[in-house]
C-alpha cells in the first residue's frame, strides 16, 4: 500500500527545466520552459520577447527607405529577402516598374541568400545532433557567398542592398564570374553534405518519425517554408504568388510528405539544388540598364493598404502596410515565418525525448529576432 | 628470444636491490611506491596534455581548420597555457549544492582512472603491479568512475546535470557488460586474466590474428562499448552540450572541471591501452610465422614504441568517431547495447569457446 | 482567378457578406460578432476552403480597433481579407479563431499584447513579448500610448 503510493507519486512527478534564454541549441535567446517526465517531454511553453525591439512600432515613425534597414534585423539570415518584401510593397503601392536588371539581380541575390541561410541551418542542425564537423563544412561554403555579398553590397550579413525602386549600388563587375565559380564549386560540395550527414544511420534514426506534423495541422498552424513543405503543404510563395522573376524561371517546389524532421531536412537540401538551378538560369542573362528606377526624394505612399508576400529562407514573409498618405506608415505589420513555425513546437515535441526536442528545434530552423521582432 | 634486450625486469630489480641495500625492506617498498607514484603523476599529466593537444589538432584537421597554432611552434604549448588558465580560475561555489559530494566527485573520477593505469604492462617487466586478475581489476576500478559522475550530477543541484548523470549511469552500467564480455572472449582463448601472461601468450601472433573471426567481432564490440564507456562522442550523452549545456559537469569550474576533463582523456587512453594489450599484443612486436629476418627487425623496435603505437592508433580511431558521427539518443543507445551488442557478444563467446575446443585457432 | 467569381462564390455561402472597395485582394468587412461564423464557413465550404490564415493584424484606427485576417485557400489559391471592426475602444473584445486556425493562438496573443484587444475563449491569453521582462503597462501600439521614458517623440 505504502509502496504503491510512493511509486505512484514518483511516476507522476513532473519537473520543468528552463531551456534558454542562454542555451547552446536555442540559436539565440529563445526560452522554452519544458515540462519533463524523466526524459519525456510533456509540455513545451515558449517564452518570447527577450530580443523584442518593437520594430513594427519603430517603423511607424520612420520613412520607408529607413524601414528597409530594419527588415534586415528580423531574420538576419535572409536579409535580402526581407528587404525585397518591403521594397516590393512600396513599389507596388507607388506603381513603379523597376528595371529588368534590378529584377534579375534581386532574384539572384535572394537565391544566394537562401543557399547561405540553408548552409548555416545545415551547420547548426548537425551541431544540434552532435555532429560538430558539419558546422565547419557549412560555414566554409557559406563564406564564399558572404564574400560575393561583401563585394557587391559592402556588407556580409545585414546588407540593406535593396531600396524602394531598385538597388543601393550596381553589382560588382566580377559578380557574375564569382557566382558562377561558386555554383560550380557548390555543385561538387553539396553531395559531400549528404555523405557526411544525410546518409548517416544515426542521423536518420534521430530524425525519422520525430516531430511529426500532418498537412492539415501544418496548414492550421501556419507552417510555411521548408517546414511546411516537409509536411506536403505546397506553400512556396515563389510558385503560387510569383514575384520578381520567379514566374519566368524553371524550378521545382521541393515537397516531402512525411512531415517529420528528416523530411524538413531533405526539403532544405533539395532547395539548395533548386536555388542553384534558378541562379544558373539567370546569371548569364542579366540585362544592361539602370540599377534603380527614378524615385522621388521623399517617398509618400498613397492612402490604402498594401500587402506583399515573399518566400524567405524559413517560410513566408509578409509585409502589411497601412498608409495614411504620409511619408511614414500608419501601421506596419511584419508576418514572420518563424513566429508561426514556433507556435507548433508544443505539438511537435510532446511525448518525444528531450534530445528530440533539440532535433525538432533544429529542423524548424528558428531565428529568434524574427520571432520577437 | 631477441626482445629480451628490452627486458625491464633486470632494471627494476636493480633499483629494488639498490634501495634494499641502503634501507630496511619496509622503507624500500615505501620508497618504491613513492617513485612509482611520482612517475605516474608525471606520466598522467603528460598523457593528458598530449592527448588534449592531439585531439584539438585532429579535430581541426577533420574540420578543415588549423587548430591551435599560437602558443609555441604549432601551438604545442597551448594545452599547458590552458591548464595554467584552468588552475588560476575561480572555483565557483554553488549555493545549494551538496558541498561534500560536490567536491568529492572529481576526485573519485580521477582516482578511478589513475588506479586502473597501475595494472597495465607498458613493456616486459615495466608494470607497477602484476596482478593475476589484472583485467578484472581494471574493469572493477575503472567502472568506479561512474560513481563520481553520478555524484557530480546529483550534488550540483542542477537539473541538466542530473539528467546527464542519470544518462551516464544507465549508459555505463549497460556498456560495462559489453566491455566485460568482449574481453572475456579474448580470455577464453588465452586462458588467463593476468595481463603479463596475456601479452606473453601473443608472442607468436597477436590475439586478433590468432582468434580470427570471433576476435575481430570482440574487438569491434569492445571499441564501440569502450567509446561509450568513456562518454565520448557519438555516445557523449552525459555531456551532450547541445541538449544539456555540459551535462554532469555544468556547475564545475577551474581545476575541478580540469579533473573531469583530464579523466576523460585518461579513460580514453586506458581503454585504448587495454584494447592494445588484449587484442593487439600489447608491447609484443609484430611477428609473421617463421620469417626469421623480419621478426628480428621487428624485435629491435622497443616494446614501449609498440605499445604506445598501438594505443595511439586506437585513440585516433576513437577521435575519428567523435568528430564524424552525430550523437545517439538515450533509448537508441540502450537499444544498441541490449538488443544488438549483448546478444552478438554472447554468441561470440560461444563461437570462441567452440573454436578453442576444436583447436581452430592459430 | 478574378475577384468577381470569388465574390459570387462567397456570396453563395455568406449571403450577408459586405465587400470593401477593390484593393489588392477581395476584402470583406464585418462586425466583430460574426468573425467566428465567417471563418468557420469559409474554411468548411467545399468551394472555397480558406484553411490558411497567413497573417493576422491588429489596427488602431481613430474610431475603432480592427483585426485583419488574411486568409488563403491552399487548394484553390484564393486570397481574401476579413476585416473585423471593434467599435468599443474602452473595452475591446472579439471572439478567438484560435481553434479554427491554430496559428491564431500566437497571433492573438501578440495583438492582445500590443493593442489590448481581448480574445474571448482564447486558451492561453497572456502577453507574449512584453510580459515579465519589461513590466510593461499599457499597450504600446495604441495610438494614444505615451511612454515618456522609453519613447522619444520627434
Amino acid at each position: 500500500m505504502i509502496e504503491d503510493t510512493v511509486i505512484g507519486s514518483i511516476e507522476q512527478q513532473e519537473y520543468t527545466i528552463n531551456m534558454g534564454p542562454q542555451h547552446p541549441s536555442t540559436h539565440g535567446v529563445l526560452r522554452l520552459v519544458v515540462s519533463l517526465k524523466g526524459e519525456i517531454v510533456t509540455q513545451v511553453k515558449p517564452h518570447l520577447g527577450y530580443i523584442h525591439r518593437g520594430i513594427e512600432k519603430m517603423s511607424e515613425s520612420m520613412t520607408y527607405p529607413q524601414i528597409v534597414h530594419l527588415t534586415d534585423r528580423l531574420d538576419y539570415l535572409s536579409a535580402h529577402i526581407n528587404n525585397h518584401a518591403l521594397c516590393l510593397a512600396v513599389e507596388n503601392a507607388l506603381q513603379v516598374e523597376v528595371p529588368e536588371r534590378v529584377k534579375y539581380i534581386r532574384t539572384i541575390m535572394d537565391e544566394l541568400n537562401r543557399i547561405a541561410s540553408h548552409q548555416l541551418w545545415w551547420c547548426s542542425f548537425g551541431m544540434d545532433l552532435g555532429a560538430l564537423t558539419c558546422f565547419f563544412y557549412g560555414l566554409r561554403d557559406r563564406e564564399y557567398i558572404l564574400d560575393i555579398f561583401e563585394e557587391s553590397c559592402g556588407s556580409r550579413l545585414l546588407h540593406s542592398y535593396y531600396t524602394p525602386g531598385g538597388l543601393m549600388k550596381d553589382i560588382h563587375p566580377g559578380f557574375q564570374k564569382r557566382v558562377k565559380d561558386f555554383i560550380k564549386y557548390f555543385r561538387k560540395v553539396l553531395p559531400e553534405y549528404d555523405q557526411l550527414l544525410t546518409g548517416n544511420v544515426i542521423m536518420q534514426e534521430r530524425t525519422r518519425g520525430i516531430g511529426n506534423i500532418t498537412k492539415e495541422e501544418a496548414i492550421s498552424y501556419g507552417f510555411t517554408g521548408p517546414s511546411g513543405r516537409g509536411s506536403g503543404f505546397a506553400c512556396d510563395v515563389r510558385k503560387h504568388h510569383p514575384y520578381a522573376l520567379y514566374d519566368k524561371v524553371d524550378f521545382q517546389e521541393v515537397l516531402y510528405h512525411e512531415g517529420d524532421s528528416l523530411a524538413r531536412y531533405q526539403v532544405r537540401i533539395g532547395e539548395m539544388w533548386e536555388s542553384m538551378k534558378i541562379i544558373e538560369q539567370l546569371i548569364d542573362n542579366i540585362p544592361e540598364g539602370d540599377y534603380s528606377a527614378k524615385m522621388k526624394a521623399v517617398i509618400k505612399l498613397p492612402e490604402g493598404e498594401y500587402y506583399q508576400r515573399v518566400e524567405a529562407a524559413r517560410g513566408e514573409f509578409g509585409v502589411y502596410i497601412l498608409s495614411d498618405g504620409g511619408k511614414t506608415p500608419y501601421r506596419l505589420k511584419l508576418r514572420s515565418p518563424n513566429f508561426s513555425n514556433l507556435s507548433a513546437i508544443d505539438l511537435l515535441a510532446r511525448n518525444f525525448k528531450i534530445a528530440d526536442l533539440i532535433a525538432i528545434g533544429g529542423s524548424l530552423d528558428l531565428v529568434i529576432p524574427d520571432i520577437d521582432r | 628470444m631477441a626482445f629480451n634486450i628490452y627486458d625491464f625486469t633486470s632494471f627494476t630489480e636493480w633499483i629494488d636491490q639498490g634501495l634494499r641495500s641502503v634501507m630496511s625492506p619496509a622503507w624500500a617498498v615505501i620508497t618504491e611506491l613513492a617513485i612509482i607514484g611520482i612517475v605516474f603523476l608525471v606520466f598522467y599529466a603528460l598523457i593528458g596534455l598530449i592527448l588534449v593537444y592531439a585531439e584539438r589538432k585532429i579535430c581541426a584537421f577533420i574540420q578543415c581548420r588549423i587548430g591551435p597554432n599560437r602558443v609555441g611552434p604549432y601551438g604545442i604549448f597551448q594545452t599547458i597555457a590552458d591548464f595554467i588558465k584552468l588552475l588560476m580560475k575561480e572555483l565557483i561555489h554553488i549555493n545549494k549544492a551538496d558541498k561534500l559530494l560536490f567536491n568529492l566527485a572529481p576526485f573519485i573520477v580521477i582516482i578511478a582512472s589513475f588506479m586502473a593505469l597501475s595494472a597495465i604492462p607498458f613493456a616486459k617487466g615495466l608494470h607497477p603491479v602484476n596482478l593475476n586478475i589484472g583485467i578484472f581489476f581494471i574493469l572493477a576500478v575503472s567502472s568506479m568512475g561512474v560513481v563520481g559522475i553520478l555524484l557530480a550530477g546529483w550534488s550540483s543541484n542542477n537539473k541538466y546535470s542530473l539528467i546527464g548523470a542519470m544518462r551516464s549511469g544507465a549508459q555505463i552500467v549497460s556498456y560495462e557488460l559489453s566491455v566485460g564480455l568482449s574481453i572475456l572472449t579474448a580470455c577464453v582463448l588465452i586462458g588467463s586474466l593476468q595481463l603479463s601472461v596475456i601479452v606473453e601468450s601473443q608472442a607468436d601472433g597477436w590475439l586478433i590474428f590468432k582468434g580470427h573471426i570471433p576476435a575481430v567481432i570482440a574487438f569491434v564490440i569492445y571499441l564501440i562499448a569502450a567509446t561509450a564507456e568513456t562518454n565520448r562522442g557519438p555516445f557523449d550523452l552525459a555531456e551532450a552540450e547541445s541538449e544539456l549545456t555540459a551535462g554532469f559537469h555544468t556547475e564545475y569550474s577551474g581545476i575541478k572541471f580540469a579533473f573531469f576533463f583530464l579523466a576523460e582523456y585518461m579513460n580514453m587512453f586506458l581503454v585504448a591501452a587495454i584494447a592494445a594489450t588484449i587484442f593487439w599484443g600489447g608491447w609484443m612486436p609484430f611477428h609473421i610465422g617463421n620469417w626469421e629476418g623480419f621478426n628480428r627487425v621487428m624485435d629491435f623496435i622497443p616494446p614501449i614504441i609498440w605499445f604506445f603505437g598501438k594505443t595511439v592508433v586506437i585513440i585516433l580511431i576513437m577521435m575519428w568517431f567523435k568528430w564524424t558521427f552525430p550523437r545517439l539518443r538515450i533509448d537508441q543507445l540502450l537499444t544498441l547495447e541490449w538488443k544488438y551488442l549483448l546478444p552478438i557478444n554472447l554468441i561470440n563467446i560461444l563461437l570462441m569457446a567452440l573454436i578453442v575446443l576444436l583447436g581452430w585457432h592459430f | 482567378m478574378n475577384n468577381e467569381v470569388l465574390k459570387e462564390k462567397i456570396l453563395a455561402v455568406l449571403p450577408k457578406a459586405e465587400f470593401a472597395p477593390a484593393g489588392q485582394w477581395l476584402t470583406i468587412t464585418l462586425p466583430k460578432e460574426r468573425i467566428r461564423s465567417y471563418c468557420q464557413t469559409l474554411k468548411d465550404s467545399p468551394e472555397l476552403r480558406f484553411d490558411f490564415l497567413f497573417c493576422q493584424t491588429g489596427l488602431d484606427l481613430a474610431d475603432q480597433f480592427q483585426v485583419i485576417y488574411h486568409l488563403e485557400s491552399t487548394e484553390f489559391r484564393y486570397v481574401i481579407v476579413l476585416k473585423a471592426s471593434i467599435p468599443n475602444k474602452e473595452n475591446p473584445e472579439i471572439d478567438t479563431v484560435s481553434d479554427i486556425y491554430r496559428t491564431a493562438e500566437f497571433h492573438e496573443r501578440e495583438i492582445y499584447d500590443f493593442f489590448g484587444i481581448h480574445f474571448k475563449q482564447h486558451p492561453d491569453l497572456r502577453r507574449i513579448f512584453l510580459d515579465e521582462i519589461s513590466d510593461m503597462i499599457g499597450h504600446p501600439f495604441r495610438k494614444d500610448y505615451k511612454d515618456e521614458v522609453n519613447i522619444i517623440e520627434r
